[in-house]
């Protein structure tokens, strides 16, 4: 029977294995898993049945949505996993898993060549060092053809339909009737009679009045990361212009912390500087076309503000300090009243003009265009209405509001199960070992690669916390690695049957009690947002944008905050938390986003305790605790870790020893 | 920037099973109005929270009438410019007009192979179950892409 507003029709399927979520890892652990499930039944005959869910259009969702102009893990045959490894770590301030950084290194490659494979174009070099667009039919890179480095590690694509084309691998290689678009996952179950493992999810369809209610032996959490948990710098129509993709919601962070997993670098943010506004990638400016980035007066702040990467030893000694101080340089001159900051477009490809062959020239226009519509389209939109050409005007620079990920340059995310080839602890050894809840993993592998600490969830992407750098390739190769292990996992768990710890009108009142709140209560008033019995999702989102921006280390304050304003953080999250129970639903899409924003109150809370928790300032440009304002090797060179109780609501934070799996020293030679 | 729908274009994508902007808007803002109560025009489709677009172009680069455009958000960028594609199979066309009245246009490959031609498996080797541990996909180095790294890297090793 076909449901309705407030009286919904409940599916129940059982599965195997679930993916939650439709992005790029997602897209990775669907084109993987076919060939392992294809021998699980040829050889034990196990037939896996296998679901994706994506709560919005796989063709276009998650962060590669609107497109990439680069590919920004690419390691390349003349470099060594290590080395990415010592970058990721040195970028992240030193507290990353070489295990984790390592191993993808390894293998991100790989999915790169088969984007390439699939029709992605990819730039090229000649043997003349002249570039070309991918559609030239050159070489491959498969087959040796030399890409176009816009840094280190970044290779240049054009990029607008890589989204597209990735899932088209991924929806093939599953097949439409194992897929289902449109599906908002909202909390994950654990077994009834083990609580350390998983046993299913569940969630409701954004488009018919129909909840739905998974069992699975095995489930991949990859919904990206965190946006819009600070009051962002634009706040009319502009708010949705977020630098990551408005739509990353914490859910992967938060369905796991209530599942019992553990989480790590939950004080990890990232604080892109980025075009002011439209937020576009600076990237391909300062790398490709190497420009500069100076203060009102001309002066490169990265020169004239050195001496303080020396107050930050070891990493703002490497030949490219962390992403954070440079950062903490720019501010100095935003704090000390020497803004805006410009990036100096017009002497960047005047000079690039002087060097270039006539053909490149032509050419450098189209790029420049090219580097903003292939992935921000929104900043083109500056441009044109403030009549900016990029070589007759500079734009502006700013730090964003802080955004939570830990694909790209951020590290937070879930404690996940890595290698056990590379030298990895496998001990939990330091003074507070004592202080890691009992029932936790010591070490950093415990059975399966990509496996969290709750038997049977697996993240990739976002969710993967204490690595980082992994950007679309390096998720999409995560998600491949979860699928195989989930496909172990299964394999070696053929006789478990899951069973929902709890029961299925308790699950559904849960998830649709914004609907019947908003039914209960709507004639109360006669306008319907102003109603006090209720509030609605956006409001709450306000509120919780104003709390974060205002004492935890938001723009507002320059990115200060200290023990005191977190205390009275804390004091309004544990209300604004009670509220979240009071939001309403006037319809199926508000009901997407009250859950949208309980997922988000969940992960600002973790971020927030996290920063209490670690007494220094291990990211200075990114939050500064101004009652600890320093980097404390002896005491915090350590992982922050936690894990959430959902029947207290509290959590518990604990260090858990950082380990070198490669040479740090090698970055400062 | 939010985008918005012409009114004279958009045909609610009539005679087909859904509307091309609804399915594909990465965050559901894209609704059809169906009996015009909503917007004052019926079996046309809208924006339904323009604070929360990302300005990510999918609903315009699938509009198969071209009604859908972005008008760049009000609070922050002065009117009068105007960013516009037209998405082919192989490549992407931008028209691009300033509030000065500058134009340009360009345009970028998107795909090197017909869409839908992606053979996922095809000429790659089956999975090895006694491999499934081990680092590596299941097409491992059929790529090339396998870096197998320094092993003196390891220092734990």
């Amino acid at each position: 029977m076909a449901g309705e507003f407030g009286n919904p029709e409940v599916v129940q399927e059982e599965v195997d294995i679930l993916m939650i979520g439709g992005g790029m890892a997602c897209c990775g652990a669907a084109y993987e898993i076919m060939p392992w499930a294809q021998k699980a039944k040829e050889e034990h005959g196990i037939d896996l049945k296998i679901k994706l869910v994506d709560k919005a259009a796989m063709d276009r969702s998650g962060a590669v949505a609107q497109g990439l102009s680069a590919i920004n893990t690419y390691i390349g045959s003349e470099q060594d996993p290590a080395d990415y490894a010592r970058m990721v770590s040195n970028d992240l301030m030193g507290l990353t898993r070489d295990d984790l950084a390592y191993d993808l290194g390894r293998v991100v490659d790989e999915s790169v060549h088969l984007f390439e494979e699939w029709g992605l174009p990819i730039w090229k070099t000649d043997e003349n060092g002249e570039r070309f667009d991918g559609s030239k039919g050159m070489t491959s890179l498969k087959d040796g053809g030399k890409p176009v480095r816009s840094g280190k590690w970044q290779i240049m694509i054009n990029g607008e339909s890589y989204k597209w084309i990735v899932a088209e691998a991924a929806k093939k290689s599953l097949g439409i009737d194992r897929i289902e678009e449109r599906i908002f996952i909202v909390k994950l179950i654990n077994d009834k009679n083990d609580p350390s493992r998983i046993a299913g999810a569940v969630g409701f369809s954004t488009r018919d009045h129909k909840i739905v209610v998974y069992k699975a032996k095995a489930i991949l959490l990859a919904a990206g990361g965190c946006v819009n948990i600070f009051r962002p710098r634009s706040v009319g129509e502009g708010q949705g212009r977020a630098w990551y993709p408005v739509w990353n919601a914490g859910s992967t962070y938060s369905m796991a912390a209530e599942a019992g997993a553990e989480l790590t670098m939950m004080e990890n943010r990232f604080v892109p500087t980025r075009f002011k506004d439209g937020y576009g990638p600076v990237g391909a400016w300062f790398l490709l076309f190497k420009s500069k980035a100076t203060n009102a007066f001309g002066e490169v702040y990265m020169d004239r503000n050195k001496e303080m990467l020396n107050d930050y030893p070891p990493y703002g000694q490497a030949a490219v300090p962390a992403s954070c101080l440079r950062n903490h340089l720019m501010l100095k001159e935003m704090k000390e009243g020497r803004g805006p900051i410009w990036m100096d477009t017009v002497t960047a490809l005047a000079n690039l003009r002087e060097t270039l062959s006539p053909r490149e020239v032509k050419h450098l226009e189209a790029e420049a265009w090219e580097d903003f519509l292939d992935m921000c389209i929104g900043q083109c939109g500056i441009w044109v209405g403030e009549n900016i050409e990029p070589e007759k005007k500079n734009s502006e620079l700013m730090p964003t509001e802080p955004y939570l990920l830990g694909s790209h340059s951020g590290c937070c995310g879930i404690w996940t199960s890595g290698p056990t080839d590379v030298g990895a602890p496998t001990t939990e050894e330091h003074d507070e070992a004592d202080k890691v809840p009992g029932h936790l993993p010591s070490g950093w592998n415990w059975g399966y690669r990509g496996m969290t600490t709750v038997s049977g969830l697996f993240t990739a992407g976002d969710g993967v916390g204490a690595s980082g750098h992994k950007f679309s390739s390096g998720s999409h190769a995560e998600g491949r690695m979860a699928a195989k292990s989930m496909v172990k996992y299964c394999i070696d768990n053929q006789d478990f049957s899951p069973e929902l710890d709890t029961d299925i009108d308790t699950l559904v009142d849960a998830i649709y009690q914004p609907v019947r709140t908003f039914l209960e209560f709507k004639d109360y008033s006669t306008a319907i947002d102003i109603n006090p019995n209720y509030i609605t999702p956006k409001m709450l989102q306000f509120r919780l944008q104003k709390i974060m921006d205002e004492y935890v280390a938001g723009c507002a304050t320059y990115y200060n905050t200290n023990a005191e304003m977190l205390r009275v953080a804390g004091e309004k999250m544990d209300m604004l938390k009670e509220d979240a129970e009071k939001m309403r639903a006037k319809d199926l899409h508000e009901l997407l986003r009250a859950w949208e924003n309980y997922h988000r109150i969940l992960t600002a809370e973790a971020h927030m305790k996290h920063i209490e928790f670690r007494e220094e300032s291990r990211y200075p440009g990114f939050y500064y605790r101004m009652d600890k304002n320093f980097v404390d090797e002896e005491n915090w060179h350590c992982f922050v870790n936690s894990i959430y109780s959902k029947e207290t609501q509290k959590w518990t934070c604990f260090k858990r020893a950082h380990v070198d799996i490669v040479d740090k020293a090698k970055l400062f030679k | 920037m939010p985008t918005f729908v012409r009114t004279e274009k958009c045909d609610g994508c009539k005679g087909q099973d859904k509307t091309a902007c609804m399915y594909i808007c990465p965050h559901d803002l894209m609704k059809l109005d169906k009996d015009g109560s909503e917007t004052g025009h019926a079996m046309k489709s809208y924006n339904q929270e323009p604070e929360q677009c990302w300005e990510c172009y999918s609903c315009v680069k699938i509009c198969p009438q071209n009604a859908i455009e972005a008008r760049h958000y009000a609070d922050v960028v002065p009117l009068g410019g105007s960013v516009q594609p037209l998405r082919g199979s192989d490549s992407i066309m931008w028209t691009i007009k300033f509030r000065n009245g500058t134009l340009k246009r360009f345009k970028f490959p998107i795909r090197t192979t017909p869409e839908g031609s992606i053979d996922c498996y095809g000429g790659k080797a089956e999975a090895d179950l006694a491999n499934i541990e081990k680092v590596g996909f299941f097409n491992h180095k059929e790529q090339n892409g396998f870096r197998e790294g320094d092993p003196s890297e390891l220092i734990r090793k």
